[in-house]
C-alpha cells in the first residue's frame, strides 16, 4: 500500500468549504495553546478541522492524519505498532501542535516537531484546498511549503490534513533523578542523552535505547552525580522562553523567575515571559510579505502573529 | 550621489574601464581581479555536473565577505540583472547553469570556518567551506557535519544548503535542514538578513526551513551555522549479498518494518558492483545480483543487537553472504567503493545521467523491475546503486554521447523512469533537487493552486526574481521569471 498525494477526500472538501473566501475565520482545535500568539480579533467565526487516521503505513514510517484528530488518539494508534511521533502529548489536536509548532519537552527522545511533517494540506485564504510537501522523508520537490505552515499559527492556511513521519518507540526508558550533578556535564559523558531537565536544584534525565545501553549509560550518569529513577515528569508549565542552549549556563543573567530548563536544547518553561527582541527589518518585510501573498485580506487568525509566545 | 554614480565614480580612480558599465560597478566594488569575464571561465561556469547544455553566464564574481556579496546585489539591482549562486557546481540538476547571462556568485572564495562554538553545538562557515574539509576540521574535537553526499569531498555547504543535500548517512541522522541552526543571507534587495538561530524556536515563519533547499531562489547564504554531531563510539558495517535486487531491496524494508532506523541501508546491483571492483577493488562480491551495505551505530554495549538482527532479516530474505567489516580498514573500503560508484563507471563510458527520485521503500522492488525494463526498451545500460533506506533511487544512465540520437533516449527513458516512480507514490527528488531538470514535471506532482502557493513563497523573499530565476516552478507559473529573462540584452553576454 502507498500514500498518494492528492487522493480526492470530501471531508477535506467539505472542510474547503467551510473555511469558505470571506470573513474573518479562526480553526479551533483543543484550546489547550489558545492563547498563544495574542487574542483573537473579537468578532471572528471559529470552525473545528476535520478528524480522523486516514492512513497509517507502520513499515513507511508515515501517518496520514487529519488536523482535528487528537494527538493521545494519534499516539494510542502507532503505540499498537510501536511507534511514536514528535509531537507533544498535551491534550491538544494535531492541527494545534503543528500550527504552534513547538516541540514535546522530550524532543531529544521524540525528535523535532519541524523535521517530522513531511506534507500538507492546508485550506487557502481563498478557500482552496493546497499540498505542499510529499509521503516521503527525502524530498526537495520545489518550495518547502510544510516548514512554512508548520509554526505558522493559522495565519497563512487552515490546515487540514498532515502527513508526520513516525518513529520507533525505544526498547527501554528509563527516568533518573539528581540534586547534586551538574547538568552541563551530561552531554559531555553520554553519547544521546534523552530530555535533560532542570529546575535549578533537581536534574531530571530520560535514557533510551537498547536495555545493555541505557544500563551503561546509567552508570556514566553516576559519574556526573548521585542519580535514582524516578518517575516521568508531566510537561512543565510556565512561559516559555527560547534562549541560545549556553545562555542556561548563566540562568541569573535571564529573569525567568521559578524555572523548568531543557538542557542542550535551549527552551525555559518559567514563571515570567521572555522579553523578546523584534525582527530584524529585512526578516519583518519578508514576513510581511508572505502575509499579504497568502492572506491578502488578513482574514485567517487576526490578531495572532506567528511566534509570539 | 546615486549608487550607479558612485560605483562609476571609483571605477574612474582606479582601473581602466571596460566599456561595460556592469562589469566596471562590479570590479569597483570587488577587484578587478575577482570580476571574471573571459569566454573560458563564462563556458566553465555556464554549466554544472549535470547533462544540460550550458546556460549563458554574464560576469562571474568571487566575492571574499558578506560585504561584498550585498555590493553584488545592489549592482545586480540597478543594472537590473539577475544574480545566480553557485558553490562547487557539482549539482545534478542544472540549479546552477545560469539562464539570461546573469551575474554568477561564485562562493568558492568564502572558506573560512569562523567559529566552532561547542557550547551552542553549532560551527559557523562560510559558504565555500567544502564538506568534507569541515568534517575533518570537526574529527579531532569529536564532532562531524552529518550529510555526506558522494560529491562532499568537493562540494561546499553552501550548496548543501540550496539543495538540502543528504548522503547515506543521512538515514538515521536527517538532511541538511536538520543540521543548520541559522543562515546569514543577502536577500535580493541586497539586505543583510539572519534567518533561524541558535535557539530552538526563534520567532515568526521558519524562514530559515524554506531557505534551505531554495536552490539558490530566495537569495545568497553567507554565513551557516551548521549543527556539530557527536562522532560514533562504535560502528558495525553489514555487506550482504542477494541473488536477486528484490531481495536486498525487501530486506531494507524489513528492517525498517522491524523498528530498526540504521545509520545508513545502500544497496547496488550486480552491474555497478563490478564497476567499483575494477575501479577500487572494495572488496565486494561481483558474483551477486545485488549487496547491501547496511550501517549500525551507538554506544559500545548494545551495538550487536541491531547489526545481529539486520543480519538475520538479511538471512530470511535468502542473503547468500554476510560479512561485517572487521575493522576501520575494511570499512573504509567499503564506503570507498559506495562513494567512488559514479567515477568508476567512467571507465564503461565516457557519459552518465545520473536520476534522483524517492519511492516508498516497500515499492522498491517493483520500480526497480520497472527501471531495468525501461533501459531495454530504449536500448541503454543502466546500473543502480541507491540509498535504500530512504526509499531514494539513483538509476545512473551509462552512455557515450557521441553515438548519434542517444541523447534523445536516454531523456526519454529518464522521463519513464520518473513517471514510474511517481505512480508508485513517489516524489521528483530526494537530494538533487529541480533545477531545470525536472521543472516540466511539477505539475505531475503538483496542483495549479499547490504551484501558485509555492511561487507566493518565493515572491515573499524575491519579488521580482532577481536570484536564480527560470529554476524549480515552471514557467506557467513564475511570470516574473519570463519578464526576467526576456529583459537580458542579448549579445551582450550571450
Amino acid at each position: 500500500m502507498t500514500a498518494t498525494l492528492r487522493n480526492a477526500d470530501p471531508v477535506l472538501d467539505e472542510f474547503a468549504v467551510a473555511v469558505g473566501a470571506e470573513g474573518t475565520l479562526s480553526v479551533a482545535g483543543n484550546r489547550t495553546r489558545w492563547d498563544v500568539g495574542g487574542p483573537l480579533a473579537p468578532d471572528t467565526r471559529i470552525i473545528s478541522a476535520p478528524t480522523g487516521i486516514v492512513e497509517y503505513i507502520p513499515e513507511e514510517m508515515i501517518v496520514t492524519v487529519r488536523a482535528g484528530t487528537s494527538v493521545d488518539e494519534l499516539h494510542r494508534t502507532l503505540a499498537e505498532r510501536g511507534q511514536w511521533t514528535a509531537l507533544p502529548e498535551r491534550g491538544g489536536t494535531v492541527g494545534g501542535a503543528v500550527a504552534v509548532g513547538q516541540s514535546d519537552y522530550r524532543r531529544p527522545a521524540r525528535g523535532d516537531l519541524r523535521s517530522a511533517v513531511l506534507q500538507v494540506r492546508y485550506v487557502s485564504a481563498e478557500g482552496t484546498l493546497v499540498t505542499g510537501g510529499g509521503p516521503t522523508v527525502k524530498n526537495v520537490s520545489g518550495f518547502d511549503l510544510p516548514r512554512l505552515i508548520t509554526g505558522s499559527l493559522g495565519t497563512l492556511g487552515c490546515i487540514a490534513e498532515v502527513i508526520l513521519r513516525t518513529n520507533p518507540i525505544p526498547a527501554t526508558t528509563r527516568w533518573l533523578s539528581s540534586t547534586d550533578a551538574d547538568p552541563f556535564a551530561i552531554h559531555a559523558r553520554l553519547l544521546r542523552p534523552g530530555p535533560v531537565l532542570w529546575d535549578g536544584t533537581t536534574t531530571q534525565v530520560m535514557l533510551f535505547g537498547h536495555d545493555i545501553d541505557v544500563t551503561a549509560d546509567v552508570d556514566r550518569l553516576r559519574s556526573v552525580g548521585r542519580f535514582d529513577d524516578c518517575d516521568e515528569p508531566s510537561a512543565p508549565a510556565g512561559h516559555r522562553w527560547s534562549v541560545p542552549p549556553a545562555a542556561l549556563t548563566n540562568m541569573a543573567a535571564l529573569d525567568t523567575g521559578a524555572f523548568v530548563a531543557e538542557v542542550g536544547v535551549g527552551i525555559i518553561h518559567a514563571e515570567r515571559a521572555q522579553i523578546r527582541p523584534p525582527l530584524d527589518p529585512g526578516a519583518r518585510l519578508i514576513h510581511e510579505r508572505m502575509k499579504a501573498e497568502f492572506d491578502p485580506t488578513g482574514r485567517l487568525n487576526p490578531g495572532r502573529i506567528a511566534g509570539v509566545r | 550621489m546615486s549608487l550607479l554614480d558612485r560605483f562609476r565614480d571609483r571605477v574612474g580612480s582606479s582601473a581602466a574601464t571596460t566599456g561595460d558599465p556592469l562589469v566596471d560597478d562590479l570590479r569597483a566594488a570587488l577587484s578587478p581581479e575577482r570580476v571574471k569575464t573571459d569566454g573560458a571561465q563564462r563556458s566553465l561556469l555556464g554549466k554544472d555536473a549535470s547533462v544540460f547544455d550550458g546556460g549563458s553566464a554574464g560576469p562571474i564574481c568571487y566575492p571574499v565577505s558578506t560585504a561584498e556579496v550585498v555590493e553584488i546585489m545592489r549592482i545586480a539591482q540597478v543594472h537590473e540583472r539577475a544574480v545566480v549562486p553557485r558553490g562547487a557546481g557539482t549539482g545534478l540538476a542544472g540549479g546552477a547553469i545560469p539562464l539570461g547571462a546573469p551575474i554568477v556568485v561564485a562562493v568558492t572564495k568564502m572558506t573560512s570556518i569562523l567559529e566552532i562554538d561547542e557550547a551552542n553545538g553549532v560551527a559557523w562557515v562560510e559558504p565555500g567551506v567544502i564538506n568534507l574539509d569541515l568534517t575533518r576540521q570537526l574529527t579531532p574535537l569529536g564532532y562531524h557535519f552529518a550529510p555526506d553526499p558522494s560529491s562532499q569531498q568537493v562540494c561546499t555547504i553552501g550548496g548543501n544548503v540550496a539543495n538540502n543535500s543528504g548522503g547515506p548517512h543521512c538515514l538515521a541522522y536527517g538532511v541538511t535542514n536538520s543540521h543548520v541552526a541559522a543562515i546569514e543571507v543577502v536577500s535580493p534587495a541586497g539586505e543583510v538578513i539572519m534567518l533561524g538561530g541558535l535557539d530552538p524556536e526563534p520567532d515568526g515563519y521558519d524562514l530559515r526551513g524554506v531557505f534551505v533547499g531554495s536552490e539558490g531562489t530566495l537569495g545568497i547564504a553567507t554565513k551557516v551555522a551548521v549543527r556539530l554531531t557527536k562522532n560514533r563510539p562504535a560502528v558495525r558495517t553489514l555487506l550482504m549479498s542477494f541473488a536477486s535486487v528484490r531481495d536486498a531491496a525487501n530486506t531494507v524494508s524489513d528492517v525498517i518494518a522491524a523498528g530498526i532506523v540504521p545509520a545508513a541501508m545502500e544497496v547496488m546491483d550486480q552491474r555497478i558492483t563490478e564497476a567499483v571492483e575494477n575501479y577500487v577493488g572494495a572488496g565486494y562480491p561481483t558474483d551477486a545480483a545485488a549487496v547491501l551495505l547496511a550501517e549500525v551505530d551507538g554506544p559500545d554495549e548494545g551495538i550487536d543487537i541491531d547489526a545481529d538482527r539486520i543480519a538475520e532479516i538479511g538471512r530470511g530474505n535468502h542473503a547468500t553472504m554476510v560479512r561485517v567489516a572487521a575493522d576501520d580498514t575494511e570499512r573504509a573500503l567499503l564506503w570507498k567503493g559506495r562513494k567512488t560508484a559514479f567515477g568508476a563507471v567512467a571507465q564503461i563510458a565516457p557519459d552518465y545521467y545520473l536520476h534522483d527520485t524517492v519511492v516508498p521503500r516497500s515499492a522498491l522492488a517493483d520500480v526497480l523491475d520497472e527501471i531495468y525494463a525501461i533501459a531495454d526498451r530504449h536500448d541503454l545500460l543502466i546500473m543502480n546503486v541507491f540509498h535504500a533506506g530512504d526509499g531514494n533511487l539513483h538509476p545512473l544512465i551509462v552512455f557515450d554521447g557521441r553515438d548519434e540520437g542517444v541523447l534523445d533516449r536516454v531523456h526519454a527513458a529518464g522521463g519513464e523512469i520518473i513517471e514510474a516512480s511517481l505512480a508508485a507514490g513517489g516524489v521528483l527528488s530526494g537530494e538533487h533537487g529541480i533545477g531545470v531538470e525536472k521543472q516540466k514535471y511539477m505539475d505531475r506532482l503538483f496542483s495549479d493552486a499547490d504551484l501558485e502557493h509555492q511561487n507566493r513563497l518565493r515572491r515573499a523573499f524575491d519579488p521580482v526574481c532577481r536570484a536564480n530565476p527560470g529554476k524549480v516552478l515552471p514557467m506557467g507559473h513564475s511570470c516574473a521569471d519570463i519578464q526576467q529573462l526576456r529583459s537580458v540584452p542579448t549579445g551582450v553576454w550571450g
